[in-house]
C-alpha cells in the first residue's frame, strides 16, 4: 500500500483555495439521492452532520449517548484559537500555523495545519451567528485570552465552558436539520463495524443499546467522528463512554492507524485518591499562572505541607527552568512531576502528587482576588478532595487528556478505505506529537463545518448517486460477525469483570507507555498486554442478555478493542526511536533531559496496517516535508 | 484507609419500559468517603456482576458535571442533597456510616423509564428541534465582531446557556414541568440579537412541543432552580412568559 | 380567534389566567376589607349597614360582584384543570420526596389551600350573602340620617356580631384566613412571575406589597371575628 496524502501543489497559503476550486461538486438537486452516515456527535460530528444536512444530503447521525449534546467535546474548558487578530498583537493565519506546527514538535503535516489556521477565522463567525455566548468586553465586542505555546491572545472563550457552548451551537444546528428532515438522529446506538464492499465503505453495523438489536445501515460515505482513545489508560480526563471501538473496527477493515503512541498528558489534574477511582478531573492550565509547584527537598518527607519550612522545599520547575518557571509546556511540566515522584518526593497518601501552592499569591493579591480568578476551580477541588485549597496547597498529578494519534487520513480527511472518513480527534490530526491548548475545539469544528463539506462532495460526485445495495451479502456477514462477537462475550462466563481487565490494562499502559517510555519497558508491556488479552477471552464475565440495555456488555466490547489498540500503541512507541512532544523515550534525551528528536530518521507519520488477529501490524511511512517551518530544538530554560 | 462506611442502598430496579419496577436493597460495603457517588455504585455493580446478577443500569458519562447524562433522585432530591452539582460530582463524604439511601429515576411522563435508573430524555431533543436554534447555515460571512452585544445581555444569555439538559428541573418540579429547560434556551436566544428574527415562532413552537411531550405546567414553586446543577434562575422563566405574551399578541400566526 | 384560544389554553396562557384572576381577587380583598373594618365601629352598625346596603344595591357594584363570582369560579376551574394535567405529567411518583428542601410548603400546596378557601367562601356566602338576599331572616334597623330622614337597612351588622359570638365560627374564620395568608404567600408573587414581571429593580416592591397581602390583610380579616368574639364574650360575661 502506498500512502498518498494528496497534498495540493502550490504555495502553502494557496493550497486550500486552489484545492477547493478543483474539487468536484454535487448538483443541489442530486444531493438528496446520497446517504451519508456520521458516527459520533461531538464538535466534528455534529458540525459535519448539520452542514451536510443543510447542503441537502440525507444524513444519519449516530451517537451512543442519549442525546447528541452529551458528546465529550462538552467538557473542554479553556477556549478555541482563531487567527482573528482582534487584539492587534501581531497574530495572523501564518503565525497560528507556525505555532501549531512548532507546538506539535514538527510531527504534523504543514498543509493541513495551514488550512486549519485559515478556517479558524470562519469558525468564530459561524459560532457567533449561531448564538454561542462567547465572553465579551464592556464595549460589546469579543474578548480574548492567551494560552500556552503562543505569544498572542487569540483564544476565544465562554467562561470555563467553551466546549459546551460550541457543542450546543453545533447541536442546535443539527437539531434544526432533524426538524427539516435532512438528518435522522439515532441516539443510544453504538457503531460496532464498518461494512465494506470490494474495499469501499458502504455502511455500518450498529447495536441499539436499548433493545440490543444489531442493525446495518447503508450509505454512500461513512464519517467517523468518534473522538480519541485516552481511555485505553483506564484513568483519564475522558468521559466514561469514550472508546476506540468505531476507529478500531475501521482499522481492522483496512483503515491505517496513524501515530497511535502520541498521547497528551496534562500536568494539572486532581490526583488519584484510591483504587475505586473511575476518572480524573482536569484543573485548568491557567492555575499555573499563580500557583507554585513544589515537593519536599528530602526524599520520603511525610510531614504536612505547612510543617515543611521554605528552605526544605524544592520548587523544581522554577529551579530547572528559570525563564519559563511554572509555565513550561504541558509535556515538560508533566514529565518533571513524574520524575519527582519517581525519586520518592511525591506528596499525599499515594506519593503520586506534587503541590501546587497558592500561598504566595494569596499573600500578594489577597484571598478575594484569588477567589475571583479561580473560585470555581477551587470549589471543584474542594468538592472532590474534601480539602480547602485556600489553606493547604493543592495536590496535582498529570493525567491522560488527549490523543494526537488516530486514523490516518489524507488531505481530504479520507482514510485508506475509500468512502470512509475520519474527523476531529478520531483522525491522526493536525497536532503532530503535542497539541496546543485551545486547538482541539478548533480542529473538530474546522473538519466538520469547513473541510468535509468540500472534500466529501468531490468523492460523492465521483461515485455517483446510484443507490447503495443494502441487500449485498457483505451487510448480512457484518451483522452476523457482530452478533457472534456479542454472544461470545456472554458465553465466556468466567470470573473477572471487563472493568477489572480495563484497570489492569490501564496500569500497564500508564507504567510503560505513559509519560516516559523505554525499550525494555515497552517490550515487557507488549507481552503483558498479550497475556492479559488472552486471559480476557478466557475468563471474562458478562451478565445480562444481548437483547436488552446491558451496560456490562457494552463495556466488554470496548475493553476488548482497547486490549488490541494498547498493543499497537506500545509497538508504535517502540518503533519511534526518538523523543518528540508527548512521546518521551528515556533513551533519547538531551544532556538537559529534554526530548531529543531524530528528524533524519523519524520525520514521518507512522501509519499501521492491520494484518489479522495476533499478527504484527505493518508499518507504512508518510514522510513529513517541511517547506515553510524550520525545525529547531525547543528550549524553555 | 480510615473512615470507611457501610451503606444500605434502596435502588429502583425495572427490567424495561414494559415491566413494573420496585426498590431493591443492596449493601455497599467499605465505602471510602473519597469515592464519588457513582464510583460507589460502580463498586456495587462489580459485586453484582461477580455474583452473576445484572448490574444496576444508570446513565453517566463525563463524570465532571457538564455532560448532563447522570440523573438520579437520591433520597428524594434530584442529584442528591447538595446544591449546584450533578450526581457525578456528589461524593460519599456527604453521607455517613450506616445511612440508608434511596435511589430513584427521574419521574415524569415525558421521561419514561428505559431500565432501572435510565430514562428516555429524547423529549428534550424534540423541544430543541421545535425551535431551539438560530437558522443560519454553515458558511456565515458576517464578521463575529460586526454586532456588538452588551456585556450584560451577553452574560445573561450565558447564564441561561449553561443548561446541561439533565432534566433535574423536571424531576424536581411537583408538576413535572420542563419550563426551566425551555426557558433557558428561549431566554438565551431572545437576549442575543442573532436570535431576534425567530423569537416569536421559537417561543410558540417550543412551548407547544413541551406540552405535546406531556410535561406539566409551571406553578412557580422554584424547585427547579434550587435543584438545577447550574443554578439557572427563575428570571428566565419570567422572560419566557414575556416572550410568549409578546409573541401571541403580535405574531401573525392566527 | 384561534390564536387567542390557543394562547389562553396553552401552558403559559393558563397560568397567566391564574395570575390575572388571582390579582383581581386580591383587589377585591382590599375593597371588602375596608367595608368589613366598619364592623368594628361601635355605632350600632350605621356605617357598616350603610356600606352593605350600598354594595348590595348599587348597579355598578352588583355587576362587579357578579363578575367576581365568575372570576372565583374561573380561578378554581383553571386550577382544577391545571392540577389534573400536572398530576398526569407524573404518573408514578417518588417513594421518597424531599420537596421541603427546594420549595416552600405553600407553593406545593396551593390546591389544598385553594380548596380550603373555596369551602370558606361557600360557608361565608351562606352565612351572610344568602341570608341577606334569600334568607329573609335578618331584621331591618332604622337610622336617622344627617338630613333628619329615617333610613331602614337590613341589619347585617347585628347578624355578623351574632355569628361571631360563636367560637366555632370564629375559629373557622381565623383558620381560613391563615390558609389565605399561605395561599397569597406564594400566589401574590407568583402572579407577577407568571406575567413575566421578575426584575431586579421591582422585585423588592412585589415582595413588600406581597407582605401586605399575605400577612397584613389576612391578619386584619382574622382580627375582626376575634375582636367581635372577645367583645361579645366580655359583655356577656360581665352580666
Amino acid at each position: 500500500m502506498k500512502l498518498d496524502s494528496k497534498i495540493p501543489e502550490g504555495p502553502i497559503g494557496e493550497k486550500w483555495t486552489k484545492h477547493k476550486f478543483k474539487l468536484k461538486l454535487v448538483n443541489p438537486a442530486n444531493r438528496r439521492k446520497y446517504d451519508i452516515i456520521v458516527v459520533g456527535t461531538g464538535l466534528a460530528g455534529s458540525s459535519a452532520a448539520a452542514s451536510l444536512g443543510e447542503m441537502g444530503y440525507n444524513v444519519k447521525a449516530f451517537c451512543f449517548q442519549d442525546s447528541p449534546r452529551r458528546a465529550h467535546s462538552i467538557a473542554a474548558q479553556g477556549g478555541i484559537n482563531s487567527a482573528k487578530n482582534y487584539r492587534n498583537d501581531g497574530d495572523s493565519v501564518y503565525r497560528l500555523f507556525y505555532d501549531t506546527v512548532k507546538g506539535g514538535d514538527y510531527r504534523a503535516r504543514e498543509a493541513n495545519v495551514h488550512r486549519l489556521a485559515e478556517v479558524s477565522v470562519n469558525i468564530i463567525d459561524q459560532c457567533v451567528a449561531q448564538g454561542v455566548p462567547f465572553a465579551r468586553e464592556y464595549g460589546g465586542l469579543l474578548d480574548n485570552r492567551s494560552f500556552g505555546g503562543a505569544q498572542v491572545a487569540r483564544t476565544f472563550y465562554a467562561r470555563g465552558q467553551t466546549g459546551q457552548q460550541l457543542l450546543l451551537g453545533a447541536y442546535s444546528a443539527l437539531e434544526r436539520q432533524v426538524n427539516e428532515g435532512t438528518v435522522k438522529q439515532y441516539t443510544r446506538h453504538e457503531m460496532l463495524d464498518v461494512v465494506t464492499v470490494d474495499g469501499v465503505a458502504r455502511g455500518i453495523v450498529t447495536r441499539d443499546l436499548v433493545t440490543g438489536e444489531i442493525e446495518s445501515h447503508s450509505a454512500h460515505a461513512v464519517l467517523l467522528c468518534t473522538g480519541g482513545y485516552g481511555n485505553v489508560f483506564y484513568l483519564s480526563t475522558n468521559a466514561q463512554g469514550c472508546n476506540v471501538t468505531a476507529a478500531w473496527r475501521a482499522h481492522k477493515k483496512g483503515a491505517l492507524f496513524g501515530n497511535p503512541c502520541f498521547t497528551q498528558i496534562h500536568p494539572t489534574c486532581i490526583p488519584v485518591s484510591g483504587d475505586h477511582q473511575s476518572k480524573l478531573t482536569l484543573m485548568s492550565e491557567s492555575l499555573r499562572n499563580d500557583g507554585r509547584v513544589w515537593v519536599p527537598a528530602k526524599v520520603g518527607d511525610k510531614r504536612l505541607a505547612s510543617e515543611i519550612p521554605e528552605s526544605e522545599r524544592d520548587y523544581f520547575l522554577e529551579r530547572k527552568y528559570p525563564s519559563f518557571g511554572n509555565l513550561v509546556p504541558r509535556d515538560v511540566a508533566s514529565r518533571n512531576a513524574k520524575e519527582m515522584c519517581d525519586l520518592g518526593k511525591g506528596v499525599g497518601a499515594s506519593g503520586l502528587a506534587v503541590y501546587l501552592d497558592f500561598a504566595d499569591s494569596i499573600k500578594r493579591l489577597g484571598e478575594d482576588a484569588v477567589r475571583a480568578k479561580y473560585g470555581n476551580l477551587f470549589d471543584m477541588y474542594a468538592q472532590i478532595t474534601g480539602e480547602n485549597p485556600y489553606k493547604t496547597p493543592m495536590r496535582i498529578y498529570p493525567a491522560v487528556h488527549y490523543t494526537m494519534g488516530g486514523l490516518w487520513v489524507d488531505y481530504n480527511l479520507s482514510t485508506t478505505v475509500k468512502g470512509l472518513y475520519a474527523l476531529g480527534e478520531a483522525n491522526f490530526s493536525d497536532h503532530g506529537a503535542n497539541r496546543l491548548g485551545a486547538s482541539a475545539l478548533m480542529q473538530g469544528l474546522a473538519d466538520g463545518y469547513f473541510v468535509i463539506p468540500s472534500t466529501l462532495s468531490d468523492y460523492l460526485a465521483e461515485i455517483g448517486p446510484k443507490a447503495i445495495d443494502a441487500t449485498h451479502p457483505a451487510f448480512a456477514e457484518a451483522v452476523k460477525a457482530v452478533k457472534d462477537r456479542t454472544n461470545k462475550f456472554l458465553a465466556i462466563n468466567g470470573t473477572k469483570t471487563a472493568n477489572e481487565y480495563h484497570k489492569e490494562l490501564g496500569k500497564i499502559m500508564w507504567e510503560y507507555c505513559g509519560m516516559a517510555r523505554n525499550e525494555a519497558g515497552l517490550k515487557k508491556a507488549q507481552k503483558m498486554i498479550q497475556e492479559l488479552r488472552a486471559d480476557f477471552w478466557k475468563n471474562l464475565k458478562v451478565t445480562g442478555e444481548a437483547g436488552e440495555l446491558n451496560t456490562t456488555l457494552e463495556r466488554a466490547g470496548r475493553v476488548a478493542d482497547f486490549l488490541e489498540l494498547g498493543e499497537l500503541m506500545v509497538v508504535d512507541a517502540l518503533n519511534r526511536n526518538e523523543s518528540c512532544g508527548g512521546h518521551f523515550r528515556e533513551e533519547y534525551q538531551t544532556d538537559e533531559n529534554e526530548a531529543q528528536r531524530d528528524d533524519d530518521n523519524y520525520a514521518y507519520v507512522a501509519a499501521w496496517e492491520y494484518k489479522g488477529d495476533n499478527q504484527p501490524e505493518e508499518l507504512h511511512k508518510e514522510a513529513l516535508v517541511f517547506e515553510n517551518v524550520k525545525l529547531t530544538q525547543r528550549s524553555y530554560k | 484507609m480510615a473512615g470507611h462506611m457501610n451503606i444500605t442502598l434502596k435502588v429502583w430496579r425495572q427490567k424495561n419500559a414494559n415491566t413494573k419496577g420496585k426498590l431493591v436493597s443492596y449493601d455497599a460495603k467499605d465505602v471510602s468517603p473519597d469515592m464519588s457517588f457513582l464510583e460507589m455504585i460502580d463498586e456495587v455493580n462489580e459485586v453484582l456482576i461477580k455474583k452473576g446478577e445484572e448490574a444496576i443500569a444508570f446513565d453517566h458519562d463525563c463524570r465532571e458535571g457538564i455532560c448532563g447524562m447522570c440523573s438520579m433522585v437520591i433520597d428524594g432530591r434530584p442529584h442528591g442533597p447538595k446544591e449546584g452539582i450533578t450526581t457525578c460530582q456528589l461524593h460519599m463524604r456527604s453521607f455517613k456510616d450506616g445511612d440508608t439511601i434511596t435511589i430513584e429515576p427521574w419521574r415524569a411522563k415525558g421521561f419514561p423509564v428505559v431500565k432501572d435508573l435510565v430514562v428516555d430524555r429524547s423529549a428534550f431533543d424534540r423541544i430543541i428541534q421545535a425551535g431551539g436554534y438560530i437558522s443560519v447555515n454553515t458558511g456565515v460571512t458576517i464578521d463575529a465582531n460586526a454586532i456588538a452585544i452588551s456585556k450584560q445581555d451577553s452574560d445573561k444569555a450565558f447564564d441561561a446557556a449553561t443548561c446541561i439538559g439533565c432534566g433535574a428541573c423536571v424531576a424536581a418540579c411537583k408538576n413535572a414541568s420542563a419550563m426551566l429547560f425551555l426557558s433557558a434556551k428561549v431566554s438565551q436566544l431572545s437576549l442575543l440579537p442573532q436570535g431576534h428574527p425567530e423569537r416569536k415562532s421559537r417561543v410558540e413552537n417550543m412551548l407547544q412541543q413541551m406540552e405535546d411531550e406531556g410535561f406539566g405546567n409551571c406553578s412557580n414553586t422554584g424547585a427547579c432552580s434550587v435543584e438545577c446543577p447550574k443554578e439557572i434562575s427563575q428570571e428566565h422563566i419570567a422572560r419566557l412568559n414575556r416572550e410568549f405574551i409578546a409573541a401571541k399578541a403580535s405574531s401573525e400566526n392566527v | 380567534m384561534n390564536w387567542f384560544i390557543s394562547a389562553v389554553s396553552s401552558s403559559v396562557g393558563k397560568k397567566i389566567m391564574m395570575a390575572l384572576t388571582g390579582l383581581f381577587l386580591c383587589s377585591f380583598l382590599v375593597v371588602h376589607l375596608i367595608g368589613n373594618l366598619q364592623l368594628l365601629n361601635l355605632d350600632l352598625g350605621l356605617s357598616f349597614n350603610t356600606y352593605a346596603n350600598f354594595m348590595s344595591h348599587n348597579p355598578v357594584i352588583q355587576t362587579i360582584s357578579k363578575g367576581n363570582f365568575i372570576i372565583i369560579i374561573a380561578h378554581a376551574l383553571i386550577a382544577l384543570f391545571l392540577t389534573r394535567q400536572n398530576a398526569a405529567a407524573r404518573p408514578i411518583g417518588y417513594q421518597v420526596n424531599k420537596g421541603s428542601k427546594n420549595s416552600t410548603w405553600s407553593s406545593r400546596n396551593m390546591g389544598l389551600l385553594g380548596t380550603i378557601l373555596l369551602v370558606f367562601i361557600a360557608v361565608h356566602l351562606y352565612h351572610f350573602w344568602w341570608a341577606v338576599h334569600y334568607g329573609g331572616s335578618i331584621p331591618s334597623r332604622e337610622y336617622l340620617t344627617d338630613h333628619g330622614d329615617l333610613s331602614s337597612y337590613t341589619d347585617l351588622y347585628q347578624a355578623v356580631w351574632f355569628a361571631f359570638s360563636n367560637p366555632y365560627i370564629v375559629a373557622f374564620y381565623v383558620f381560613s384566613m391563615i390558609a389565605m395568608g399561605y395561599h397569597l404567600y406564594h400566589g401574590f408573587a407568583s402572579a407577577f412571575q407568571s406575567l413575566g414581571l421578575n426584575h431586579v429593580k421591582y422585585n423588592f416592591f412585589i415582595r413588600a406589597v406581597g407582605f401586605l397581602f399575605y400577612f397584613v390583610i389576612p391578619a386584619l380579616y382574622a382580627y375582626i371575628p376575634l375582636k367581635i368574639y372577645f367583645l361579645t364574650c366580655s359583655s356577656s360575661c360581665s352580666h
